[in-house]
């Protein structure tokens, strides 16, 4: 069992609404491998059930990097999911945590892998998990 | 590990139905599903195969009210039951609160109950978890099969295969009628909850 500060979450908010939503992503959300809901934001255009696809998220990241040992990898850090209009993507921000971003054709893929990147960094800064 | 967000005020909390193959885990679900729509704000989501078998594993939220402020919401699991998916139950197994471990109560299942109860008990360990520690119901399904004249292993026979050295909380039950499916929810529930507050205090 774990926790996040009050503080540590208000920062995640803060980074995920300046820096993910405020270049045009349509909805972010922060997950554990063990699938709960960590944080979430969109710009109200989206309507995700975030439970359901935070536990999918999860057993889908968990089941590529299975597929990535069985290469010989340690890991895929990233995942990417192409749609019609909507595409998924998914970074480890640490071992147990993920965030996913799912955005329109009007961000390029280049673009949001800079952006979360830089958001990863500045929440790895700040992050700590407190074990109870 | 179960989670508690501060600032939404939940403690989100992960239950797994573990057990053998056709046993009846995806049906508590569906039971428990059907039974409190009510409070079941999404679709429960189920990766099956063609033939119905559980492929990865069924998830379903319930939320179970409040204490002291915090929302509590009960995160149900299933692992696919098949014996050549261990891989996808130990990632289901992954941050696991608590468990309820559905057996077959027909004879002709005796071993795969057994071989399937101590798989649980490796996966347990080979993520540095004790089975000793962590919350557990047994529920022995499939009770109204004896009705139709299917030979049953039997009350006895079951606790001393699956229950001799922990003594748990063990139901019989019939996940398709609904019998003591709930009964065997709230256990867990409440032993899993019981088990946060300890971790906490």
């Amino acid at each position: 069992m774990y926790g996040v500060t009050q503080e540590q979450l208000d920062k995640i908010d803060e980074l995920i609404v300046s820096d993910l939503i405020g270049v045009g992503v349509h909805s972010v959300i922060v997950v554990d491998v063990a699938g709960n809901v960590i944080a979430e934001h969109d710009n109200g255009t989206t309507n995700i059930e975030v439970h359901a696809f935070a536990a999918l998220a999860a057993g889908n990241f968990a089941a590529v990097d299975a597929m990535a040992q069985l290469v010989g990898e340690q890991e895929f850090s990233l995942h990417f999911h192409k749609g019609e209009d909507e595409s998924i993507h998914f970074s480890k921000i640490n071992d147990d945590i993920l965030l996913i971003t799912v955005f329109g054709n009007d961000v390029s893929l280049g673009f949001l892998r800079l952006k979360t990147a830089e958001v990863i960094d500045k929440i790895k800064e700040m992050w700590q998990t407190t074990e109870y | 590990m179960g989670f508690v967000n501060v600032k939404k005020q939940e403690v989100l909390v992960k239950l797994v139905y573990y057990g053998p193959g056709r046993g009846g885990k995806t049906t508590n679900l569906d039971y428990i599903n059907n039974k409190f729509k009510e409070r079941i704000k999404t679709d429960m989501v189920s990766i099956k195969t063609h033939g119905d078998r559980t492929l990865f594993f069924d998830f379903l939220p319930v939320d179970i009210g409040k204490i002291k402020g915090f929302d509590i919401k009960i995160q149900l699991y299933t692992v696919p039951g098949q014996v050549k998916y261990n891989a996808t139950r130990k990632l289901v197994l992954k941050g696991v609160d608590g468990l309820v471990f559905v057996a077959d109560s027909q004879v002709e299942m005796r071993e795969k109950n057994i071989s399937s109860f101590n798989q649980m008990k490796e996966n347990l360990v080979s993520m540095n978890k004790d089975i000793t520690k962590i919350p557990l119901v047994l529920q022995y399904n499939k009770i109204d099969l004896g009705e139709q004249g299917v030979p049953l292993l039997g009350f006895d026979t079951m606790e001393a295969d699956l229950n001799s050295e922990l003594k748990v909380p063990s139901f019989e039950a019939s996940a398709v009628t609904g019998y003591n499916v709930v009964n065997t929810l709230k256990k867990a529930i409440s032993l899993t909850m019981v088990s946060f507050k300890q971790e906490l205090l």
